[in-house]
């Protein structure tokens, strides 16, 4: 299940639905990874663009996998700003036994960090400036040059 | 014709050009300086499906999109 909100995610909100929503479907572990904006190098936050139907198709397949292993994935992600201290990522994975979501929750970040259609900016004195520098060309670029 | 779309960062206007293959949308994204500094860096999805093939051939109508380097979360 992937979810997209405007702005900050309301995180506790999204765990305690999570949470409420697994909560007799027989997982043993769940397992969540939060992302949030720190105050560093005299940002005032961070903006994102997303690009959401190879998005949509790169989670689909990451359940499909996550399936495979009796797991199940969740995802939410914030388009557009936000600020210092609050979250615009969370992912988590149940699973019957711990070491499968344990073990998932890294794959699964890693991956979402090279190859998820997602475009991160810096905002600097109200301006949105793209992070190349943090950023990670998809696997098979450059293909046109 | 087939319609160039330019993700994200790159902040151009979709264009639409003939092209049989990625290798003729190459060469024609070669030819924009705007574009080309792009090119080395980005990767490449017809019809939201990600290809990496220069030879791929196109078809009238289809999508091709450029997807510069990502940094989600």
């Amino acid at each position: 299940m992937l979810e997209l909100f405007e702005g900050a995610l309301p995180v506790e909100d999204i765990l305690a639905r999570w949470y409420k929503d697994e909560s007799t479907q027989n997982y043993g572990a769940f397992i969540p990874f939060i992302g949030t904006v720190r105050d560093e190098d005299n940002i005032e936050g961070l903006s994102f663009d997303i690009y959401e139907p190879i998005l949509n198709s790169w989670f689909d397949a990451w359940q499909e996998k996550a399936k495979a292993q009796g797991a199940w994935l969740k995802m939410a992600h914030s388009k557009g700003d936000v600020l210092l201290h609050e979250s615009s990522y969370i992912a988590a994975v149940f699973s019957p036994k711990r070491r499968v979501a344990l073990e998932m929750i890294d794959e699964f970040v890693e991956d979402f960090k090279a190859s998820a259609p997602i475009w991160k900016y810096d905002l600097l004195a109200g301006k949105r400036v793209y992070a190349e520098d943090r950023s990670t060309a998809i696997k098979g670029s450059g293909v046109l040059a | 014709m087939v319609t160039v779309e330019f993700l994200g960062p790159i902040g151009q206007k979709p264009l639409n050009m003939n092209a049989s293959t990625l290798a003729d949308v190459a060469t024609e994204l070669q030819k924009n300086e705007a574009l080309k500094i792009w090119l080395e860096s980005a990767a490449v999805a017809v019809n939201d499906v990600m290809v990496a093939d220069l030879s791929f051939k196109l078809k009238d109508g289809d999508k091709v999109s450029l997807l510069p380097p990502v940094c989600g979360g």
